[in-house]
C-alpha cells in the first residue's frame, strides 16, 4: 500500500519543527455543523420523549412509595432475614427514587432541550491593567503603615507574633490524661503486669492452667492472673497477652542463659507482633512457626521465635514460667525486655 | 442621586427576583453564570462524582450522628444480634450495633455512608488521574492541583477516621498498626503515641477524638477545600478537548442553564441511586462477625479500606531481616542506645515520593519542558508520552503495593504460596514501574503513529478491490476535516537542550533537565502537516470520500 | 440371718472388700472424668477392629507403617484415637492426595462403615480422643455468644472472624469451616489435624466446644442482614467491587449522559 513509517524520528524532513509558522498546520474548520435530533424535527418524537421522562419520574415516585412499605410494612425486625430484607427493599426504593429523577432529568436535557454548542470567549483572568493597579494599592498600603521605616516596631511584631502560637502547642501536653511524665510515658513500655508467682490463665475464661493440660501440639491463649478482675484491663492486655505452647525439649535449641526459662518442653512467648503490634496468634503445630496474619512477620519456636520471614525486625520476647506447688503455670518474672513493636528508646 | 424610576417585574418569578435581587445584588450572579458554558465530556465527571458521593456522605453521616455514641466506656451489649448477647464491649461498638440491628434503616444508612465513601475516594483518585494524564494542571491550574491532592489526602482521613469508630476487631487492629508505626518515628514517636491515645494503648479517648476529626475538622476542611476547588475552576473556567472550533481562546459546550445545570443535577441522583442499589445488595464492613475491639484475637484477612491499602502493602513487603542483619539498628550514643527502626520507616519512603510527585508534579514538567504558557486545551494521553509513562510508572508501582495488602487473600484464592507472593511482589516492585513506563511510552508513540497513518491514508472501508495485475488492495475513507483535525491538532515538545544562564554558564541542574529533555522527546511522533498529506495523496489512487455519517461519539 | 459383720471372718471377705474397694475407686475416677471427657459415641467390637485392620493394611500402611508405628512418610498413629481418624477419613483428607503439609480435602473414599472400623483399629493401638456422643454436639444446649468469644481468641486468627478461612504460610491454609459437621468441627478441634494446633478438653472444655459449633451453626445459618457478603473476606472484596461493578457502571452512566442522542 504505501510506506507507513511517515513521521517516524529518523525520517529527515517528515517531523514538524516547533515555530515552523502556522502555514504549515491544518487550519481549524471551525465547529462542525448541527445535527438535528429526531425530537428536534418529528414532533411524535419529541412527544414519546416526553411520555419517556414522564414514565421515570412516575417510577421515582413509586420508589419513594417502596421506601414507605419497607420501613413500616416490614417494620421492626424479628430476624436477621427480615432485616436482610428490609435493607434490600430499602435500597431498591432510594435507587428507582433516585434514579427515576436523575435519569429523567438527563433524558429531558439530552433529547429535549437545546442542544447547540456555544461557544464563549475566555477571558484573562487578570488583565495587566488591573494588576499594576492592585501592585500600586498594596505599594501605598505598606508605605502607610509606615513599617519599612520603623524598624523597632516591625521588630518587635515579629517576636510577638512568632512566639504568641506556642501556647497553643503546649497546652495539648494533657493530650495524655494519664498526667506520666516524659521518661514515664517511655518507662511504661518496658513493663507488663506479669511478676514472679502471676498465674498464666486463659483467654478470656480467666482459669489458670496446670502443666499437665499442656499436651504436645497445643496452643493456648494467656493472660496473667488478676486481668479480667480490672476496671480497665485493655491497656494492661495490650502488653501482656502470651501464647503458651508445648514442644518436645529436644527440639528446642535453647540458648545458655534462658536454660531455666521453659518447663519440660513449655514454653510462653509474648503474642504482641515485634513489627507494628498486632498479636501473633498463628501457630503451626508441625513446623513450629508463629505466624502473624497483618503482615505475615513468621517465628521459629525452636529458634526462640527468631524472625525468619516477614517485615519483623526482632525476636518474640519469652516469658521465663515454671510451676507452682500445686502443678499450675506461674510466670517466674516480668518479660526481660519490652514487648511489642520496637521504638527509639528501647535500646 | 438614584434613578426615580422602579423595575417593575411582570412576571412571578421577576417578582420573587426582584425581591431578593434589591436586598442581596444577585442578578449580576445570574448574569455572569446564567448562561456560562461548560463543556460536555464523559471524563470530565469525575469530579462532579467525588462531589456528589461527598453530598451523599454529609447527609448520611448526619443521620449517623443521631444515634451513635464514641464513648469508650465499657458496656453489655443486649440487643437483638443474638451471636454477640452478652458479650462485653464498647458503648461505641454497642450503638453501631443498635444502628444495624435496632434502628430501622439504621444498617442501610450505615451501608450507604460506607460504600460512598470507598466511592469518594476512587472517584478523587479517577478525577485526579484524568486531569494528570490530559494535562489539564498546566497553568493556570497548578494550585488547583494542589488543592486537589490536598482534597485525596483529607478524603483518605475521612475514611481512616471513619471506619475506625464502631470499635470493632477490624479496624482496631488497624489502630494498633497505626500506633506501631507511630511508635518507630525516631525521637517523638513514644510521646505522639501517648498523645493521641491517651496514654497507653488502646486507652479510653482515641474514638472520641477520631469522631471529633471526622465529624467536625476534617469535613470542614474538605469543605473549604472543596469551595476554593469550585471557585477555581469558575474563574480559570473548565479546560476542553481539543477539536474543530476548539481553540486555546475560548469554550465550547452548553450553558449552565437549562442544559449543563439538568445534566449535572440529574447526576447527583444517578450517583445516589447507584450507592443505594449497592447498599441495598451487598454487605460492607459487617461489625458483628469481627466483634469488639480486644488486644487479643486477630482475624485472618486483617486489610485496611482500599485507599489505605497500599500503606500496608508496603510494610508487608518490606523485610525485617536479611539472614542476621536485622533492619532495626540499635545506634550507641552518649546517653544510651537509641532504636532506628528502617523496617517501619522505609515504606514510609514510596508513600512519600508518590504524594510528593503528585504534588509537585506541575512544577517538574515546566522544569523539564521550559513551557510556561497558560494551557486551556487538553492533552490527549498518546500526544504525551512521556507523561503518560511517567503517570502509568506511578500507578503500577501503587498498584504493587495495593496488591501486597492482600497478600494472604490471593494466596488462598489462586491455591499458592503466601511466602512466594510476597517474593513476586518485592521484585515487581523496583521492575514494575520501569517496565510500565518504558510500555506505556511505546504503547503512546506507537498510537501517534497509528493516528498519523490514518490522517494520511484514511481509514479502511472494507472494500477490497482488485487491480487489473491481480493484486487485492482495501480502500480506504480519508478523514473529513473535522475528524482530521481532532488527530493533527496537537503540539509535540521538542528536546531543548542545557541552554546557558544569563551569564553564560550552564549550571549542573540545567545540564540534567537537558538530559531528561533528551530522554523524554527523543522518540517523537509529530502532528500531520498540509504538506505531507498532499505528498501522500500523491502516492496513491483516488481514495473513497469521508462521509461525515460515519459514527459519532464525540471521542 | 446372719449380720454383715458375723461374716467378717468368710474366706471370700478379702475377696468382696476387694471388688467393693475397685468398683468404688473405679467408680468414682468414671463419675469425676465424665464429667471432663465427653462420652465416646460407640463403643467397638473385636471384628471392627479386625475389618479395620485390613483395611489399614490395604489403604494407609504404606505411609504410617503396617502396624502405624509411622515410616518416613507419614507419622505414628498410635494414641491418636478414633476422632482423628473419623476426622481425616471421613472429610477425605485420608488417604492423602499428595504428601506435604496441606491435607486436601477431596470426596471421600470409605463408607461410614468402613471409616468406623478403621477408626475401630487405629482406637485399639492406644488410648486417644474418641468420636464425640451427641451430647456434646447438641448445638440447642450450647451458647453461641460465648461461642463466638471463644472462637474469635483461638481460631479466628487461621479461619477468620466469620469462619471464611484464611492463609498460612508456604501455601498452607485453614480452610472455610461452612458445610462442616458439628462431628467434625469437634473431631478437629480435639485432634489438631496437622499444622492445627491440639485444643484438648483441658484447652478448650466440651462445653465451650460445644459452644463454638453453636455458634458456627448459627452465623452459617442466618447470612449476612445486609445482603450478599461477598465471601465475608472484608474491604479487600469490598474495594474490588467499588472499582469494578461500581465504578464501572458509574462509568456507563457518565458515557451515556454525554452521548449524542439519536
Amino acid at each position: 500500500m504505501g510506506d507507513h513509517s511517515h513521521g517516524s524520528p529518523n525520517e529527515p524532513g517528515a517531523v514538524a519543527k516547533a515555530g515552523q509558522g502556522s502555514v504549515d498546520t491544518f487550519q481549524d474548520p471551525g465547529l462542525p455543523p448541527h445535527r438535528p435530533r429526531l425530537a428536534d424535527v418529528d414532533p411524535r418524537a419529541a412527544k414519546r420523549a416526553e411520555r419517556q421522562v414522564t414514565l421515570l419520574f412516575v417510577l421515582s415516585v413509586l420508589g419513594t412509595l417502596l421506601l414507605f412499605v419497607a420501613y413500616f410494612v416490614v417494620g421492626h425486625a424479628e430476624s436477621i432475614g427480615d432485616i436482610r430484607l428490609q435493607n434490600t427493599l430499602l435500597g431498591i426504593g432510594t435507587a428507582f427514587a433516585m434514579l427515576g429523577i436523575g435519569v429523567g432529568v438527563v433524558h429531558w436535557a439530552k433529547t429535549l432541550m437545546p442542544d447547540h454548542e456555544i461557544t464563549e470567549q475566555r477571558h484573562e483572568i487578570r488583565p495587566e491593567a488591573d494588576r499594576e493597579v492592585a501592585e500600586k494599592m498594596l505599594g501605598d498600603i505598606i508605605e502607610e503603615t509606615g513599617i519599612k521605616r520603623r524598624p523597632l516596631i516591625r521588630n518587635s511584631l515579629i517576636a510577638a507574633v512568632a512566639l504568641a502560637p506556642i501556647p497553643a502547642i503546649f497546652m495539648f501536653r494533657d493530650l495524655d490524661r494519664t498526667g506520666a511524665s516524659a521518661g514515664q510515658i517511655v518507662d511504661r513500655l518496658r513493663h507488663t503486669m506479669w511478676d514472679k508467682g502471676v498465674k498464666l490463665v486463659r483467654d478470656p475464661s480467666g482459669t489458670p492452667i496446670k502443666a499437665s493440660d499442656v499436651q504436645l501440639g497445643s496452643a493456648f491463649h494467656v493472660i496473667p492472673e488478676g486481668l479480667n478482675e480490672m476496671e480497665d484491663p485493655l491497656n494492661e492486655k495490650a502488653k501482656a497477652v502470651v501464647l503458651l505452647m508445648r514442644l518436645d525439649p529436644k527440639q528446642l535449641h535453647v540458648s545458655p542463659e534462658r536454660e531455666t526459662w521453659n518447663y519440660d518442653g513449655i514454653v510462653a512467648y509474648s503474642k504482641i507482633c515485634t513489627h507494628v503490634g498486632c498479636p501473633v496468634a498463628l501457630y503451626e503445630q508441625q513446623t513450629h512457626h508463629l505466624l502473624c496474619p497483618c503482615h505475615q512477620s513468621t517465628f521459629d519456636l525452636t529458634q526462640e521465635c527468631k524472625v525468619i520471614f516477614g517485615p519483623a525486625g526482632h525476636a518474640l520476647p519469652q516469658l521465663p514460667i515454671t510451676v507452682d506447688s500445686e502443678g499450675y503455670l506461674v510466670a517466674q518474672s516480668d518479660f526481660h525486655e519490652p514487648v511489642g513493636p520496637s521504638y527509639w528508646e528501647r535500646g | 442621586m438614584s434613578s426615580t424610576t422602579e423595575y417593575r417585574p411582570k412576571t412571578s418569578t421577576g417578582r420573587i427576583a426582584n425581591f431578593v435581587d434589591t436586598r442581596v445584588g444577585g442578578s449580576a450572579m445570574v448574569k455572569e453564570f446564567g448562561r456560562k458554558i461548560f463543556p460536555d465530556h464523559w471524563s470530565f465527571m469525575f469530579g462532579e462524582v467525588a462531589l456528589y458521593t461527598f453530598v451523599i456522605l454529609l447527609i448520611s453521616g448526619t443521620f449517623l450522628t443521631f444515634f451513635f455514641d464514641p464513648s469508650m466506656a465499657h458496656t453489655v451489649y443486649e440487643g437483638s444480634y443474638n451471636p454477640l448477647k452478652g458479650v462485653h464491649m464498647s458503648v461505641a461498638m454497642a450503638s453501631t450495633m443498635d444502628i444495624s440491628f435496632d434502628v430501622r434503616g439504621g444498617l442501610f444508612m450505615r451501608q450507604v455512608h460506607h460504600w460512598s465513601a470507598l466511592l469518594f475516594v476512587a472517584a478523587v483518585s479517577v478525577h485526579m488521574l484524568r486531569v494528570f494524564f490530559t494535562g489539564a494542571f498546566r497553568r493556570p491550574r497548578e494550585l488547583n492541583w494542589v488543592v486537589g491532592g490536598t482534597l485525596l489526602v483529607l478524603a483518605m482521613a475521612a475514611g481512616f477516621t471513619g471506619y475506625s469508630l464502631p470499635d470493632d476487631l477490624l479496624s482496631g487492629n488497624g489502630l494498633r498498626i497505626i500506633d506501631g508505626v507511630i511508635k518507630a518515628l525516631p525521637v517523638v514517636g513514644t510521646y505522639i503515641s501517648a498523645f493521641l491515645f491517651g496514654g497507653e494503648f488502646p486507652g479510653t479517648a482515641i474514638i472520641g477524638r477520631l469522631y471529633m476529626l471526622h465529624i467536625m475538622l476534617v469535613p470542614a476542611m474538605i469543605l473549604l477545600m472543596i469551595a476554593i476547588h469550585l471557585f477555581m475552576v469558575v474563574v480559570h473556567k473548565h479546560t476542553q478537548y481539543r477539536g474543530p472550533g476548539r481553540t486555546n481562546d475560548n469554550v465550547v459546550g452548553f450553558p449552565v442553564g437549562p442544559v449543563y445545570a439538568a445534566k449535572a443535577g440529574g447526576f447527583f441522583f444517578i450517583v445516589f441511586g447507584i450507592v443505594a442499589a449497592i447498599s441495598g445488595f451487598f454487605t460492607i464492613n459487617p461489625i458483628w462477625n469481627y466483634g469488639p475491639y480486644d488486644p487479643s484475637p486477630v482475624s485472618a484477612g486483617t486489610q485496611p479500606d482500599w485507599y489505605i491499602g497500599w500503606v500496608d502493602g508496603a510494610l508487608r513487603l518490606m523485610p525485617g531481616v536479611l539472614g542476621n542483619f536485622s533492619f532495626e539498628w540499635v545506634i550507641p550514643f552518649p546517653w544510651g542506645d537509641n532504636n532506628l527502626i528502617l523496617n517501619v520507616l522505609l515504606p514510609m519512603v514510596p508513600a512519600a515520593i508518590l504524594i510528593g510527585a503528585m504534588f509537585g508534579w506541575p512544577w517538574i514538567e515546566r522544569w523539564v519542558t521550559k513551557d510556561d504558557r497558560e494551557h486551556h486545551l487538553l492533552d490527549r494521553p498518546r500526544n504525551a508520552p512521556f507523561r503518560t509513562g511517567v503517570g502509568v510508572a506511578g500507578v503500577i508501582w501503587y498498584c504493587v503495593m495495593w496488591c501486597a495488602a492482600s497478600s494472604d487473600l490471593i494466596a488462598t484464592h489462586f491455591h499458592v504460596s503466601l511466602n512466594d507472593v510476597t517474593y513476586w511482589l518485592r521484585v515487581l516492585f523496583f521492575l514494575g514501574p520501569i517496565v510500565g513506563f518504558i510500555v506505556a511510552r511505546r504503547i503512546a508513540l506507537a498510537l501517534q503513529r497509528k493516528d498519523r497513518e490514518i490522517v494520511l491514508h484514511g481509514r479502511e472501508a472494507g472494500i477490497i478491490q482488485m487491480s487489473p495485475e491481480g493484486g487485492f488492495s482495501e480502500q480506504h475513507v480519508a478523514l473529513d476535516e473535522y475528524k482530521r483535525y481532532k488527530l493533527v491538532a496537537f503540539e509535540s515538545h521538542e528536546v531543548i537542550p542545557a541552554e546557558p544562564d544569563r551569564a553564560g554558564h550552564v549550571t549542573k541542574s540545567e545540564k540534567a533537565r537537558g538530559a531528561i529533555s533528551k530522554f523524554f522527546f527523543e522518540d517523537r511522533v509529530a502532528p500531520v502537516t498540509p504538506a505531507e498529506l498532499e505528498a501522500a495523496h500523491g502516492h496513491h489512487a483516488p481514495e473513497l470520500e469521508g462521509s461525515s455519517q460515519s459514527a459519532s461519539i464525540d471521542h | 440371718m446372719k449380720a454383715l459383720s458375723q461374716r467378717r471372718r468368710h474366706p471370700l471377705a478379702a475377696v468382696a472388700l476387694l471388688l467393693m474397694g475397685l468398683l468404688i475407686t473405679g467408680g468414682l475416677y468414671a463419675a469425676a472424668s465424665s464429667v471432663n471427657e465427653a462420652k465416646a459415641a460407640t463403643t467397638y467390637s473385636a471384628s471392627d477392629v479386625n475389618e479395620g485392620n485390613k483395611l489399614f493394611v490395604a489403604n494407609c500402611a504404606t505411609c504410617h507403617g503396617m502396624n502405624a508405628e509411622g515410616s518416613p512418610s507419614g507419622p505414628s498413629l498410635v494414641g491418636v484415637g478414633a476422632a482423628a481418624v473419623d476426622f481425616q477419613v471421613g472429610t477425605g483428607r485420608m488417604p492423602m492426595q499428595m504428601n506435604g503439609p496441606q491435607a486436601q480435602q477431596k470426596p471421600r473414599q470409605f463408607t461410614d462403615e468402613e471409616t468406623m472400623q478403621l477408626a475401630a483399629y487405629v482406637a485399639s493401638l492406644g488410648a486417644g480422643p474418641a468420636v464425640p456422643g451427641e451430647e456434646v454436639l447438641d448445638t440447642s444446649k450450647g451458647n453461641s455468644a460465648a461461642g463466638g468469644e471463644v472462637f474469635r481468641v483461638n481460631c479466628a486468627m487461621c479461619h477468620n472472624a466469620a469462619a471464611a478461612g484464611g492463609a498460612l504460610t508456604r501455601g498452607k491454609f485453614a480452610p472455610a469451616l461452612a458445610g462442616v459437621s458439628e462431628k467434625h468441627i469437634y473431631e478437629a478441634m480435639v485432634t489438631g489435624p496437622q499444622n492445627m494446633p491440639v485444643f484438648n478438653d483441658s484447652n478448650i472444655t466440651p462445653d465451650e466446644k460445644r459452644d463454638v459449633i453453636t455458634f458456627l451453626k448459627e452465623i452459617e445459618a442466618q447470612g449476612s442482614p445486609g445482603g450478599a457478603q461477598l465471601g465475608s473476606l472484608g474491604p479487600v472484596s469490598e474495594g474490588l467491587l467499588i472499582w469494578t461493578a461500581g465504578l464501572g457502571i458509574v462509568i456507563a452512566f457518565t458515557i451515556w449522559l454525554t452521548s449524542r442522542p439519536s
